[in-house]
């Protein structure tokens, strides 16, 4: 066999080329689709309520996710001062996933009840109150904007269709617990949540 | 995972390797290209074909070596679990176990002595203190002097005691503090204001009684219900005392007044999942060392 033929034959080599790139997804990414552990939920996990889902579309919106990662790796260091591991089961109702791979703020995939509801909004008015070595930049137009309520029930729609259990009710509901709340609200609420289905499933 | 994904698995990963033995086996040139090959050649630049730098080859073949041996120890084959039984949780659960049982000596001379004693135990205070720093410094501040809703813990005054049981409990399971919101129960906006000037002076001297007396009467028929009647506040509900100078939300007219109408919520969040019994002894002990000067 010659590299010549492969080299002076531009649609061999792209051929070529492809089956070597896919046999790295069959082997790497095509058997985690029939790995259980990786896309059933772990017990007692809920899907986001409507405040935390617009909290986390305000958290997507602000760009928290590009300084935050959401999981913890199995690495002693990082339980030490994290939290337990992320678990895969975790994340199945995450449409798209916020795990994220660079940290330049501190991972939050167990910031829920870590602190108070008012710390957080002093937090996202000015980290600097708080910490005064924070780089993290300061969002007091959270408090200002309302939540526009007019998409969250078919938000919520459009994840059923994708597989998240809303009910019917937590569908149509939605409008009230959203309306008139603001952006701070709902990132707080959907801050103060992370992590809690890990807590209630390992007690 | 199923058979037919480990077959598949198992399958493409050894064609692979085989594959690229053969590919580096048949693509092999061993002898220079003085030997004759100039075909390659482009406006008169050549490119000679020489054959590959034999450690390169040799780094190709350790490679297919190493991944298959790796394959033999290590779990690579779908579901295989490979020679040394080696998976990523246990080697993480199993670390964490390994350093908690290097530490746990440490802690556990230190929990079987009182909290007063370790409170002046320079050696516990240096462990509590970075335990403090880690867990406690991000509300409380790193001088634990706390700041505008985040209590100070230096101060020997405390909203639900100060005795070493007390602060283990407050760090244990966090407090929940509940001042309603008295804005549209106490009357008008005059009202509510007397009400601020006499708590006010409660801890200071030079407030003109004619703002305090309306004031003065609503605080002993509603306020005192927590607060207690000598406003001395009521430690088993974390209702402060108004009659000294420290205030956690900040002791200025407009503060107070604030805190009358809208109400306060701090809340101290539980530590228990955070941090171990052991742990928090220790840091009781530093917390309790801050107020003892």
């Amino acid at each position: 066999m010659k590299h010549e033929i492969l080299e002076k034959n531009v649609g061999l080599l792209a051929i070529t080329i492809f089956i070597v790139v896919s046999v790295a997804g069959l082997v790497e990414i095509m058997p985690l689709f029939f790995e259980i552990d990786v896309h059933r939920p772990i017990r007692g996990l809920k899907p986001l309520q409507a405040l935390e889902l617009e909290g986390r579309d305000v958290y997507v919106k602000e760009g928290c996710y590009v300084c935050h990662t959401q999981m913890i790796r199995p690495l002693y260091a990082e339980t030490k001062r994290y939290g337990p591991y992320s678990l895969a089961g975790e994340s199945v109702f995450e449409r798209p996933f916020l795990w994220g791979s660079k940290r330049t703020g501190p991972d939050l995939a167990r910031i829920g009840g870590r602190y108070s509801d008012d710390w957080h909004r002093i937090h996202l008015q000015n980290p600097r109150l708080l910490v005064p070595a924070s780089k993290m930049p300061a969002y007091p137009w959270l408090k200002k904007n309302k939540i526009d309520y007019t998409n969250t029930e078919k938000k919520m729609r459009v994840l059923r269709s994708l597989g998240v259990p809303y009910t019917e009710s937590d569908m149509v509901n939605s409008t009230n617990f959203v309306k008139n709340k603001t952006e701070e609200d709902a990132l707080v609420a959907y801050l103060q949540q992370l992590g809690l289905a890990y807590k209630k499933f390992m007690s | 995972m199923g058979f037919y994904i480990n077959m598949q698995i198992g399958f493409l990963v050894f064609a692979s390797i085989i594959g690229y033995t053969l590919i580096l086996y048949f693509t092999r040139k061993t002898t220079p290209s003085d030997s004759g090959d100039h075909s390659h050649n482009f406006d008169g630049i050549e490119e000679l074909n020489e054959p590959l730098p034999a450690w390169w080859v040799w780094l190709f073949v350790l490679t297919i070596i190493y991944s298959v041996v790796y394959l033999i120890l290590y779990p690579g084959l779908g579901d295989n679990t490979g020679f040394l039984k080696w998976n990523s949780q246990k080697a993480c659960t199993d670390i964490i176990k390994q350093r908690d049982a290097q530490y746990q000596h440490i802690y556990l001379a230190y929990s079987k002595m009182r909290v007063e004693d370790l409170s002046t135990n320079l050696r516990a205070l240096k462990i509590g203190k970075s335990l403090f720093i880690n867990n406690c410094s991000i509300c409380h501040g790193l001088d634990a002097r706390g700041g505008n809703g985040f209590p100070n813990l230096t101060n020997n005054k405390w909203l639900y005691g100060g005795t070493p049981n007390e602060i283990r409990t407050s760090i244990t399971n966090g407090r929940k503090g509940r001042m309603p919101p008295y804005g549209s129960v106490i009357g008008g906006e005059d009202i509510l204001e007397s009400t601020a000037y006499y708590v006010l002076s409660l801890s200071t001297k030079d407030v003109p009684q004619n703002l305090t007396s309306t004031g003065k009467l609503k605080f002993n028929t509603i306020c005192s219900a927590c607060h207690s009647l000598n406003a001395k506040g009521n430690k088993f509900i974390g209702a402060p005392d108004l009659t000294d100078p420290q205030w956690v939300y900040g002791g200025d007219f407009i503060d107070i007044k604030n805190s009358i109408k809208n109400g306060r919520h701090g809340v101290m969040p539980s530590h228990k999942d955070v941090l171990s019994k052991e742990q928090i002894h220790i840091l009781t002990a530093y917390i309790f060392s801050l107020n003892k000067i």
